[in-house]
């Protein structure tokens, strides 16, 4: 019998220290990795300060302050939103995150049904409930819109866009027989595309209404959507654009040889390649966008990130380590959300190929 | 051209086709008729493919004109899927659709472009692969499957359409040399069933076997055009003879 022990100095030696060169790296990489985390561990809970308020902070500066994050919590998530309205974004992401959960679940019945449901009829009965205005429900203007909640929003609605206009914009660039739309899409693709995201902002923020008749209030939350669509588009077009490419030529011939048309060779053979190919691509766009959302700090609205600042700067919570905990507390939400995605999106990839293009 | 079977159901008429200013189809004519199995052959470059790939056009030509099943084929989308429709073509890399089973890709097309129902549909696929000997890889992927059996399915996906005219452009140049066979078998059957045959390849059994004409094709021209038993025993010309020489020697 080989004990655990031993398999465990065996699975050692050959995976770490199989030349002496490799034993002294693992040695030094391994030591800093502890150290990495013997500081992190330390900073985050050990040395933490986890009760009472801002004089606690004060008293135990070589750790994180979490009572900063748990007093500020609500402002993270919800920004301004009214605190007796909070209900209503709460109602939202609750059917927000239960649709993905049982989008993700794949067993779940009516999987088709749900995605209509949550593509279609969620987006706008969630801006109608936020927005409120009728029904006795209170106006809630966007501007107290913030935290969480407006990062959500914007990434979603970026995401959700993004993909259908950027296929659509992708398939023009490739319409030889449509000159025309071809042009359009190539300057529309290349403009956005040459243009920083913060400029794209700007400009939908501030020329967006000079374009508009004065009598048209466009709220400045909706300009910012406009803006991320524009540019996520633009990205995504590019994504897709090399999916496309990357199938070979007989795919095509193929399937006009059987006399499909234009779409239906896109949707029933072309798309659904593609898509496989353009996996990593959607989802590290997804991900960008979600991480970009922050920029709409520059036109005046709080996203999560925006809203951590907001109370980092607040002089009540001056503390050296309040800026810190605001920002690890950021990046570690940050981080779980791209990284399901990251995961979901390698789990995908295998399910995709697994069967296909394997023989056995 | 040769021998009358039936009416014609394509004609073609002083084909032009050039790529930059290389010209690969310089006048070709060419009648076929009903139920008659035609095979091309002809040194690489000699324009075979492009010349059946105008018959759907997959290829636009330059100029010159093709009639298919009295259709004359122009821009108009309608009439090219139309005829598409009436013209089944298999390929040399297969083109199966990979993320599709077999029996998927043997339905999409009847379902989606002929408005089968699925049961139709699927009855029809197994029809035709058991025609073409692999009903028992229907749930399969293409990517699991040897290159034969890829063929053989992507015979019967565009028989499943019933066409009134198969297109092969070198069917069995990508295959191994064991799986040759089984996919020339299977191809003899449907074109000694009656189906218009055009078939390009250098598989000259295969063409002793089945060709009621045989086209001889260099430089974008056809060259010789007879039926086989004068083709191979006594060719017209000395480019025919030559071409034949090196086919047959290995
Ligand atoms: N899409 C294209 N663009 C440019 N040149 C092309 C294209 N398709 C074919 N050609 C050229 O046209 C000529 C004829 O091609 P074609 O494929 O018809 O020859 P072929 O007789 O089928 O040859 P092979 O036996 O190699 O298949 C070749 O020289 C080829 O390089
Ligand atoms: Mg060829």
């Amino acid at each position: 019998m080989v004990g655990l022990g031993q398999v465990f100095l065996l699975w050692l030696r050959e995976n770490l220290f199989f030349s002496w060169r490799n034993g002294v790296l693992s040695v030094v990489v391994g030591g800093f990795l502890l150290w990495i985390i013997f500081l992190l561990g330390d900073w985050f809970f050990l040395s933490a300060t986890w009760s009472g308020g801002i004089e606690d902070c004060r008293m135990r500066q070589d750790g994180a302050c979490w009572p900063f994050v748990r007093v500020r919590f609500s402002q993270f998530v919800y920004g301004f939103y009214p605190s007796v309205e909070r209900w209503r974004v709460n109602v939202v992401m609750f059917v927000f995150f239960t649709g993905i959960a049982l989008l993700v679940w794949e067993r779940t019945p009516w999987r088709g049904k749900i995605v209509l449901f949550m593509l279609c009829v969620f987006p706008l009965a969630s801006w109608f409930l936020m927005r409120g205005g009728f029904f006795g429900l209170a106006d809630v203007s966007t501007g107290r819109w913030g935290g969480f909640m407006l990062t959500l929003v914007l990434a979603s609605v970026g995401i959700v866009t993004s993909l259908p206009f950027g296929i659509l914009l992708a398939l023009g660039r490739r319409a030889e027989s449509l000159p025309f739309v071809k042009a359009f899409c190539v300057v529309f693709i290349e403009f956005w595309r040459g243009v920083p995201v913060i400029t794209v902002l700007f400009a939908t923020a501030f020329m967006l209404p000079l374009f508009m008749p004065a009598s048209v209030n466009f709220d400045q939350l909706l300009r910012a959507m406009v803006g991320f669509i524009l540019f996520s588009s633009a990205y995504m077009a590019e994504v897709v654009r090399g999916g496309l490419e990357g199938l070979q030529r007989g795919q095509y011939e193929a399937s006009d040889a059987l006399g499909m048309t234009y779409w239906q060779s896109r949707i029933r053979v072309i798309l659904p390649q593609a898509l496989k190919i353009m996996i990593p691509g959607i989802l590290l766009t997804f991900i960008g966008l979600f991480k970009d959302t922050t920029l709409v700090l520059i036109i005046g609205l709080l996203d999560f990130l925006g809203m951590i600042q907001a109370g980092i700067s607040d002089p009540r919570w001056g503390a050296p380590n309040v800026p810190f905990t605001g920002y690890a507390f950021a990046a570690v939400v940050y981080f779980c959300f791209c990284y399901s995605m990251s995961l979901y999106a390698r789990h995908i990839e295998k399910k995709f190929s697994a069967g296909r293009d394997r023989r056995h | 051209m040769v021998t009358g079977k039936g009416e014609k159901i394509i004609e073609i008429n002083n084909l032009q086709k050039s790529f930059g200013t290389f010209v690969a189809l310089r006048g070709v004519s060419l009648n076929v008729r009903k139920g008659e199995r035609i095979v091309i052959c002809g040194p690489s470059g000699s324009g075979k493919s492009t010349l059946i790939r105008c018959i759907n056009r997959l290829e636009v030509p330059d100029s010159g004109s093709i009639v298919v099943d009295g259709v004359a084929l122009s821009d108009d989308v309608k009439a090219i899927e139309g005829i598409r429709r009436q013209v089944g073509m298999v390929f040399q890399q297969f083109n199966l659709f990979p993320h599709l089973t077999v029996l998927e890709n043997c339905t999409l097309a009847q379902i989606w472009v002929a408005k089968r129902s699925q049961k139709a549909a699927e009855e029809t696929a197994q029809h035709y692969l058991e025609r073409v000997h692999i009903p028992e890889q229907m749930h399969k992927y293409p990517g699991q499957l040897s290159g034969g059996q890829q063929q053989r399915v992507a015979i019967a996906r565009a028989l499943c359409m019933e066409p009134k005219v198969m297109l092969y452009d070198e069917p069995t140049s990508a295959l191994d040399p064991e799986m040759i066979a089984e996919v020339l078998d299977v191809m003899v059957e449907f074109a000694e069933s009656g189906m218009t045959t055009v078939c390009v390849t250098h598989e000259m059994g295969f063409a002793r076997k089945v060709a009621d004409c045989m086209i001889f094709m260099d430089e974008g021209k056809i060259v010789e055009a007879s039926d086989p038993n004068t083709f191979f025993t006594k060719p017209k010309s000395e480019r025919t003879k030559l071409f034949l020489n090196q086919i047959l020697e290995h």
